[in-house]
């Protein structure tokens, strides 16, 4: 059965599912019960913007809230899923890594290859990534490519509910550190999502709309902005194929390939800042292994070089556009080295 | 006029009593405002817990510095930030403190010594460390102050602070803003000792608890161990115990209190009252006299409020301007 439901109902389902199914699921994270040790209602919040709500009911102390301390929370996930639980940890907005990166990349990252082999960390860090929310400087980033930079961790990055929910049942199940990133802007995006469970397996991008004309890739929020792009370009006769990376460690280089072979045109969009991220590392890949098959000079569509702005007016003009996408689509369309220097 | 039995003479009585109101009245109007769907972002008011902010700021100048909090509007007026440069901040306009880069959660006026309102839970511990430390350097007899509530107090970087502080004896204040929650989660089960005190004797400096709703055992405490840091007697840590008016931030139903919790401190906690009260019964300050402030911090707020609707938003080239010193 198949209904309407949204992307955080679909992030609460594939908990509830796979806490079901594997007694080893621990859940935990600040407020994500809410209420403890408070007189009032238990499952007070159910989380900052009431992800993981009603699941306390359900499934009682195997939801802990924790002390504000992510340093001591994250790693203890950390080195229960190397002693044989599957705890999925939210860490809030994904900006507060900062005070517990070490945890996540000399720890979790490692343990696996630096021990030869014989370790293995079943973690799942989710929280929120993004811009768009008025949330200003430390509660916005797109801080994706810091993660993709690690080997050892999985990264994997929604763009709508029903990929959301397979893609973190298969975050639970998978055997190494996974960090899950949840665009803020995208929690209330519905879309037909069975109630069943079902798996997304990494490494499968997802081609949301073929054309022959020029390849768009991306994930998250702008694969939306990609596709408002691709349907204003076919009134001018332009077909964009657009692909939706969702898992962004392991990536899915056949797909963007294949596609670009097809196309020879290629335009990558990225919500991080545009240095060493997401879109610099697949234009490279496709620089390097499919250079024969290019028309043109590939094109990056990022956010700027600068912090996540405040005042709504500037904020507007941080994540990449429709516009802005298009735009770089008709560069790629006009002819070879006309295209103007684009400041990152 | 009866003798004055307090700490401080009426000029200076009339100006705590002016900093708690005008941030009382700032915190009511950013809640009717952001109910009406004019103001952009998360906003953590600090209404309730003005005792705090205003019996320690009074101590210091701009040369002393502090560090705060996502709760940071209360510190930020204490000290004497501009009130139109911080509602024009939170309408996220061009004359805001920050341009309108930053919002509510960062507001900063590093001219009055005030380092940044933080959304990173502890972060302005070690900061304030480093303040003090460069105070220290140059001599300039400088105290840092870092506020830190009740949930953050459990993060690393604070922690570390206490001892970094201790070990290098640095003229530091670490004020525990004890609110009884983080967000909806109780401090008496996510803090594993019972007092503050204990903590900070396990780091090796003297700690004070005082009812942070009762302006002057605020003041006197806050007094002692600032004069102590700035002679070069070390840090300390000063708990203030207080209560929070409105929901961890605006659109917190706060179910997780108990009922009744909120109009009971209202009724008896409520520390402009407590102030007030206490001046009108000494005889010291009319309540005429109170009054007259009000009417000017009300006057003062509205003309925020309409400055701040009126000017202009950041343009596009704002964007990418003060990424580094020269962009
Ligand atoms: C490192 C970090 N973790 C989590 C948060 C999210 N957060 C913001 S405020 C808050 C609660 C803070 O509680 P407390 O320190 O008691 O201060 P209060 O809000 O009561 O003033 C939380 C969890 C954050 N901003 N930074
Ligand atoms: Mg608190």
């Amino acid at each position: 059965m198949s209904r309407k439901i949204s992307m955080k109902q679909a992030i609460n389902e594939a908990l509830d599912l796979e806490m079901r199914r594997d007694p080893t699921v621990i859940v935990m994270g600040e407020d994500i019960v809410g209420g403890t040790g408070a007189q009032g209602e238990d499952d007070a919040w159910g989380g900052v913007l009431g992800v993981t709500k009603g699941l306390y009911a359900k499934h009682g102390d195997r939801l802990m809230d924790t002390p504000l301390s992510e340093s001591a929370y994250i790693g203890a996930a950390i080195g229960a899923a190397a002693c044989g639980l599957r705890p999925v940890a939210e860490l809030m907005f994904l900006d507060f890594m900062g005070v517990c990166f070490d945890q996540i990349f000399n720890q979790a990252a490692k343990f696996r290859y630096m021990f030869g082999g014989k370790a293995e960390t079943p973690v799942v860090i989710r929280g929120m990534v993004g811009a768009g929310f008025r949330a200003a400087a430390q509660h916005s980033q797109m801080l994706t490519p810091l993660f993709t930079h690690i080997p050892g961790l999985k990264v994997v990055c929604p763009s709508n509910a029903y990929d959301a929910k397979g893609l973190l049942i298969q975050s639970i199940r998978d055997n190494d550190p996974v960090i899950f990133c949840e665009h803020k802007n995208l929690y209330g995006l519905e879309c037909e999502v069975p109630a069943e469970s079902y798996a997304i397996p990494f490494g499968e991008a997802n081609v949301l709309r073929d054309g022959d004309d020029v390849t768009i890739v991306s994930y998250g929020l702008t694969v939306h902005r990609a596709m408002e792009a691709a349907a204003a370009l076919a009134k001018d006769g332009t077909e964009a194929e657009v692909i939706d990376l969702r898992t962004l460690s392991p990536i899915d280089w056949d797909t963007i390939v294949e596609s670009v072979e097809r196309t020879g045109r290629l335009v990558v969009v990225d919500e991080a800042h545009p240095r060493c991220n997401l879109a610099t590392d697949i234009a490279a890949f496709v620089g390097q292994n499919a250079f024969g098959a290019l028309k043109a000079g590939i094109q990056m569509v990022t956010a700027p070089h600068t912090p996540v702005p405040f005042s709504p007016s500037l904020e507007d003009l941080y994540v990449p556009s429709a516009d802005s996408i298009a735009s770089a689509v008709r560069r790629t369309l006009s002819p070879k080295g006309a295209s103007p220097r684009i400041a990152a | 006029m009866a003798q004055n039995p307090f700490p401080l003479g009426k000029d200076e009585l009339l100006k705590a009593y002016r900093t708690m109101r005008t941030i009382r009245e700032f915190e009511e109007r950013l809640h009717v405002d952001f109910a009406k769907g004019d103001i952009p972002g998360f906003v953590h008011l600090y209404a309730g817990e003005e005792a705090c902010a205003t019996g320690i700021m009074m101590h210091l100048n701009d040369n002393d510095r502090i560090a705060s909090t996502h709760r940071g509007h209360g510190h930020c007026i204490a000290k004497g930030v501009d009130v139109h440069a911080m509602m024009a901040e939170i309408y996220g306009r061009s004359t805001g403190a920050c341009r309108g880069k930053g919002g509510s959660m960062h507001i900063a006026d590093l001219s009055k010594g005030m380092m940044g309102a933080n959304g990173i839970l502890g972060a302005g511990a070690p900061l304030i460390c480093g303040a003090a430390l460069a105070a220290k350097v140059r001599g300039d007899r400088g105290v840092g102050i870092t506020f830190v509530g009740d949930g953050a107090s459990n993060q690393g970087t604070f922690l570390e602070s206490l001892n970094l502080a201790a070990v290098w004896n640095l003229p530091v204040v670490f004020v525990v803003e004890n609110n009884g929650y983080a967000e909806s989660t109780a401090m008496e089960w996510a803090v594993s000792c019972d007092s503050y005190v204990d903590r900070a004797t396990g780091f090796g400096m003297p700690g004070v608890t005082v009812d942070g709703t009762d302006f002057f055992a605020v003041y006197e405490a806050a007094g002692e161990i600032i004069r102590r840091a700035r002679d070069g007697g070390g840090p300390a840590l000063l708990e203030c115990n207080m209560v929070r008016f409105y929901g961890h931030f605006e659109g917190d139903a706060q179910t997780y209190r108990a009922k009744g919790e909120l109009e009971a401190i209202r009724a008896s906690r409520d520390c402009l009252t407590i102030l007030s009260e206490r001046l009108v019964e000494a005889g010291v300050i009319g309540r005429d006299e109170l009054q007259a402030v009000d009417r000017e911090v009300n006057a003062l707020i509205e003309d925020a409020v309409r400055a701040a609707k009126a000017a202009p938003l950041p343009v596009a080239e704002d964007l990418l301007r003060d990424v580094y010193v020269s962009y």
